[in-house]
């Protein structure tokens, strides 16, 4: 179960509160008139889809019900930032060895998460 | 290869069954070969079983980051059905669905396919109106398929609860008579045996780390256990597709999400079939040892942790218990998590890449393993002639650019 801080609410909340949606930052083209197959089609399905740190959007379906960016990565699930549409992720790559301190963690705070599900 | 049968068995009872041959080899590299699948799935050991068996390609090198069989082959529900919606998808999957009925003789291994049949409820009415037209759409494929009532439902599976009065009441299923489950692990195993007698080398422990690719074309991996060269590479890892890719320098349509399943402690007989919700959002069927195997969705964030989160596990149980009161005091034995690689159609894809030489076997998402023979089996022809089996051709890569997709998603009572 992830705790995720909603930085519209401002508060840590549940994770089935929300939903993902895929990757973030996905620019759409500003003339689909333009785009030839391949571009549409890449930016319709292709994805990075990395193994490790993932920028992501969800949604607060039954919160604020508003877009936000998460960073994340997708092997320990650990999520180190969350970020309004519109900001810039502070992690974009791998961190160093360690657990970011959690001074550079911007709002502070997003890093409870289970170790694994043991039910 | 020492053959199975049940003389055999009474031979090696005296000499208290010490004396069986190894099932496969545990060859080293060698430094070049004729072909290389990546990945020793269900799946990849069936593509080398059928290029060495049908197509006379016995040089191939299997190569295995972990053991065989020891990704989503292993954390599958065993599911093994054909009763999908589109042309070019019942094609397939009944292409595999025909393999899979002579395929324990075929491998001399007991796979245990168990012709159980499998049921896909509906509790609405628009539910109902999928399952007529997937049945009727099954039927003009030459799919035995049929319409079930609740009473007819009832009769199948007595312990259901199938009144009026549940939260999503019953209306109707499709069942599929033909359909069933099979031994995972077997599958592998059976498979791995016979293409290592054939002459394939299954190389275990040993990670790509790299494409050897020369104006683009493909002539070799770069793995943790020195270079081996091949003009071509097939690459059947499922969830780590997209990692392979990124290796050789192109992105695919998919993204990886956990999925996850559950095992209960073992009951006496209590379900001879396999019933599967797509509305509440569970799969449940019972196995010879009398587990009972339960089947979850996909939980929605990309991961590659092979584990999932507890909201997923609690939906499904949910619905589980909805619809079999009786097993709501029956405990878990174990949990855990496949990492299932979807595609935006929920179809796979079956294809040549942008690099010569290098095809790709992935986007099975999350029902990969009922098509494991068929798969296999037109990807090795694939590999063998250098283009796409008529049954693969619809599942190019290319289909996401002239917008020909294939969508199964949610439209063939698939769990998705």
């Amino acid at each position: 179960m992830f705790l995720i801080y909603c930085p519209h609410c401002e508060e840590l909340r549940e994770e089935e509160e929300f939903h993902p949606k895929g990757q973030a930052h996905i620019a759409r083209p500003e003339n689909p008139e333009a785009c030839s197959d391949e571009q549409w089609g890449d930016y319709l399905f292709f994805r990075d889809n990395p193994r490790g740190i993932h920028h992501e959007l969800w949604v607060h379906a039954v919160g604020c019900r508003k877009f936000f960016n998460v960073t994340r990565n997708t092997v320990s699930y650990e999520i180190l930032e969350t970020y309004r549409i519109g900001e810039q992720p502070r992690f974009t790559a791998e961190p160093p060895e360690g657990r970011p301190a959690e001074s550079v963690v911007p709002r502070a705070e997003v890093v409870e998460r289970q170790e694994g599900v043991k039910a | 290869m020492q053959r199975y049968s049940g003389f055999g068995l009474a031979k090696h009872a005296l000499s208290h069954h010490e004396n069986w041959e190894r099932q496969w080899r545990n060859p080293t590299p060698k430094k070049q070969y004729d072909a290389i699948i990546v990945g020793g799935g269900g799946h990849g050991l069936a593509t080398a079983y059928y290029l060495a068996k049908e197509h006379g390609i016995t040089n191939v090198a299997v190569v295995e980051k972990g053991w065989l069989g020891g990704g989503n082959t292993a954390r599958n529900t065993t599911i093994v059905r054909s009763n999908y919606l589109w042309d070019e998808s019942a094609a397939l999957y009944e292409h595999a669905m025909k393999l899979w009925e002579g395929l324990s003789q075929d491998l001399n291994y007991n796979v245990m396919f168990s012709q159980r049949g499998v049921m896909n409820l509906a509790h609405t009415l628009q539910d109902m109106r999928d399952v007529q037209r997937r049945v009727n759409a099954n039927r003009l494929n030459g799919i035995d398929s049929v319409v079930l009532t609740p009473e007819q439902i009832q009769e199948i599976v007595p312990i259901m609860d199938c009144s009026k009065n549940a939260r999503y009441p019953i209306l109707g299923a499709s069942w599929q008579p033909r359909a069933g489950v099979a031994r995972h692990d077997a599958v592998a195993w059976g498979y791995a045996r016979a293409a290592d007698a054939l002459g394939v080398d299954l190389l275990q422990n040993t990670e790509v780390t790299g494409f050897k690719i020369r104006d683009g074309r493909v002539y070799g991996v770069h793995t943790n256990r020195g270079d081996i060269e091949a003009k071509t590479v097939g690459c059947v890892a499922a969830g780590n597709s997209g990692v392979l890719a990124r290796m050789a320098g192109f992105r695919l349509p998919l993204e990886s999400h956990p999925l996850q399943a559950l095992v209960s402690e073992p009951l006496k007989p209590v379900l001879d079939t396999v019933v599967m919700s797509n509305h509440v959002h569970g799969y449940i069927s019972q196995t010879d040892k009398g587990d009972l195997v339960i089947g979850a969705g996909i939980d929605g964030y990309n991961g590659y942790g092979q584990r999932g989160s507890y909201p997923t596990v609690e939906h499904t149980l949910q619905a589980i218990v909805e619809m079999f009161p009786i097993f709501s005091r029956v405990r878990m034995n174990r949990q855990w998590g496949g990492i299932v690689d979807t595609s935006p159609d929920a179809c796979p894809i079956l294809s040549a890449t942008p690099v010569k030489g290098l095809f790709f076997n992935c986007g099975w998402g999350t029902g990969g393993f009922k098509a494991t023979p068929g798969s296999g089996h037109v990807f090795a022809w694939t590999l063998a002639k250098n283009q796409a089996h008529p049954l693969a051709a619809p599942f190019s890569i290319d289909r996401f650019h002239t917008g020909a997709l294939v969508d199964e998603h949610g439209a063939a009572g698939v769990a998705h």
